[in-house]
């Protein structure tokens, strides 16, 4: 915690920091929006994550201790304090996809990156993570992709045609 | 025939719903009009006899929850739509909210005048984000044309409606939690007493109401009650989206009226199993739901009757599967879905669910050991009398009806799983 007021940042720079003030502003500097504020700030953080430095910020921002806001990150599924990749693939794993046959999708999504699940890429572009049901069972197996889901995934090709949007 | 109905889906598809002039132009906003003419007695009294249970999983009766919420004293009061529907299989609020968001605004109005509430809070999942503009807008143009605000339509009665966003986690589907997570913090349910609706969301008498709920109510009031009480068998009038996936070849979102055979909703509505395999079993109402076998599909889909048969109608999520998943398999994969998804705060669920993973996993292998089945039926039943909330005490609704229906694939042989 000693690099919290350091000033060699990584990550957080003048133009993240003002679009950090901008979402913050946006939400009224209103504590109980945190978890959508962490939300919105994770998305525009490079691999989609939130370092400390951030964290700091806007702990110091919206004057909520850290520790509140680590309970907030460490809790939620969507919210990651390790860098994730520029493509977060997510693979649901609940019951309805796993009837209707995602060991295909799985296997060919490991094929395809070159990966495992719960891995990212080496040259940090894709993540690829198992996640709960988020409710696209009528079109299962299916993933998603940055937040966009994408359905009836049963053959290698279908799921190489959805990767090509993302090189 | 036809064996769908359309109610509460009536409007799906029949206007634009990025655009409110367009949801006028089909009659819209002729329940909240209708609602601010009558008292709020008079509005309980009507859901009361319309029996609608809540939909998001516990079944509550709408009414009488309305009219405990009235009678609390308080001149601020908040009504919540709980729209973090997280159980697996269920998807029928994302349907809801993608094609008739105004309707939801309109039933979110509706509850607050009845209450007596200012402010509405709608509680997104994350999984849902894409649907956010389209709320936003809804809420903007409701907002614009004075059906939100001050003073809605010179009533005197004053409403705003804040869109809020869950972060993955499914335990904020309970209502204490996904108060907690509004408030900006984790999701960890809260002791009761005191009950929410006395002291709730900011320290304020809180109402919390499904998606599909407050659709219902808004459509109650467009039409009246008595086209919705046509629907379904005396104890359990209406209709009930479904959410209907699996191996089933036609999934998607059915308004079904009660009183349908299972049979009907997989084999009419669904077109059948996948590839014309076998059923094997179904589970109803998510995770936290019960298995039911083929043999006991003919039970008509209602409160009463899957009561007696130990299902429930939950979520309404109808999930099928056939003949080529093993019961411990799917057994398996809830379980790592409710260790996943357990907050950590009680002991029973966190300490339970870990344990009886480990002796799932041996029933998967094949290597349990000889009292493995009763161990695990004991903790499943401490968690569903001790935990502290509705997640740890519903988690092992699959495993207890596995074990009841499908004894065979339990039973220890040589200490190998047939």
């Amino acid at each position: 915690m000693s690099s919290v007021n350091a000033t060699t940042f990584e990550v957080l720079n003048k133009e993240l920091a003002a679009k950090i003030d901008t979402i913050i502003t946006n939400n009224a500097n209103n504590s109980t929006k945190l978890v959508g504020i962490l939300l919105e700030v994770q998305a525009i953080v490079p691999k989609q994550y939130l370092p400390l430095e951030i964290a700091a910020y806007i702990s110091q921002k919206m004057n909520i201790p850290l520790s509140r806001i680590y309970d907030v990150i460490s809790f939620y599924a969507a919210l990651s304090d390790v860098p994730r990749a520029d493509c977060v693939i997510q693979l649901c794993d609940s019951v309805v996809c796993k009837v209707t046959g995602n060991t295909v999708l799985k296997e060919s999504l490991q094929e395809l990156l070159g990966i495992k699940v719960n891995e990212i890429t080496a040259d940090g572009k894709y993540a690829l993570e198992p996640t709960a049901c988020f409710g696209a069972c009528d079109i299962a197996p299916a993933i998603r992709v940055n937040g966009r889901v994408f359905g009836h995934l049963t053959s290698k090709e279908k799921v190489k045609k959805v990767l090509d949007n993302y090189k | 025939m036809l064996k769908t109905v359309s109610f509460i889906t009536e409007n799906f598809g029949k206007y634009d719903p990025k655009s409110i002039d367009s949801y006028l132009s089909i009659g819209g906003f002729t329940a909240v009009k209708r609602a601010l003419t009558m008292s709020s007695n008079e509005i309980i009294d009507m859901a009361k006899a319309a029996s609608i249970k809540g939909r998001g999983g516990a079944a509550y009766d709408t009414g009488r929850k309305w009219s405990q919420a009235a009678s609390v004293p308080g001149l601020n009061k908040v009504v919540i739509c709980n729209a973090d529907e997280g159980e697996p299989c269920t998807f029928k609020d994302r349907a809801i909210i993608e094609n008739d968001p105004f309707r939801l605004l309109e039933g979110m109005i509706i509850a607050g005048y009845t209450v007596g509430a200012q402010n509405g809070y709608i509680y997104l999942r994350e999984e849902y984000s894409h649907l956010r503009p389209l709320l936003i807008n809804a809420i903007a143009e409701s907002k614009a044309k004075g059906f939100l605000g001050q003073n809605i339509l010179g009533s005197g009665f004053s409403f705003e409606i804040h869109l809020y966003s869950g972060a993955g986690a499914y335990v904020c589907g309970e209502g204490s939690t996904l108060i907690e997570s509004i408030e900006g913090k984790s999701g960890r349910p809260r002791i009761k007493p005191p009950f929410i609706k006395e002291c709730g969301l900011f320290q304020l008498p809180t109402l919390v109401n499904n998606v599909e709920t407050l659709a219902i109510a808004a459509a109650a009031l467009t039409h009246g009650i008595d086209d919705y009480i046509a629907f379904g068998t005396e104890k359990s009038p209406g209709s009930k989206i479904i959410s209907l996936a699996g191996n089933v070849k036609k999934p998607g979102t059915y308004e079904i009226p009660f009183g349908l055979t299972i049979r009907e909703i997989i084999y009419d509505i669904g077109g059948g199993i996948t590839d014309d395999n076998e059923l094997k079993f179904f589970q109803l109402g998510g995770a936290s739901g019960s298995i039911g076998p083929a043999s006991i599909v003919d039970t008509p889909y209602t409160y009463e009757d899957l009561g007696k048969v130990g299902l429930t109608v939950g979520s309404g999520g109808v999930l099928v599967v056939d003949d080529r998943t093993r019961v411990i398999d799917f057994v398996k994969s809830i379980q790592d879905f409710f260790i996943h998804e357990s907050c950590g705060k009680c002991t029973p669920c966190r300490e339970g669910n870990r344990q009886i993973l480990r002796i799932v996993d041996r029933f998967v292998d094949g290597a349990q050991n000889p009292r493995d089945l009763e161990t695990a039926e004991r903790f499943a039943h401490i968690m569903s009398n001790c935990a502290f909330c509705g997640l740890g005490e519903t988690a092992q609704s699959t495993l207890l009806s596995a074990i009841k229906y499908f004894p065979e694939e339990f039973e220890v042989k040589g200490g190998k799983l047939e």
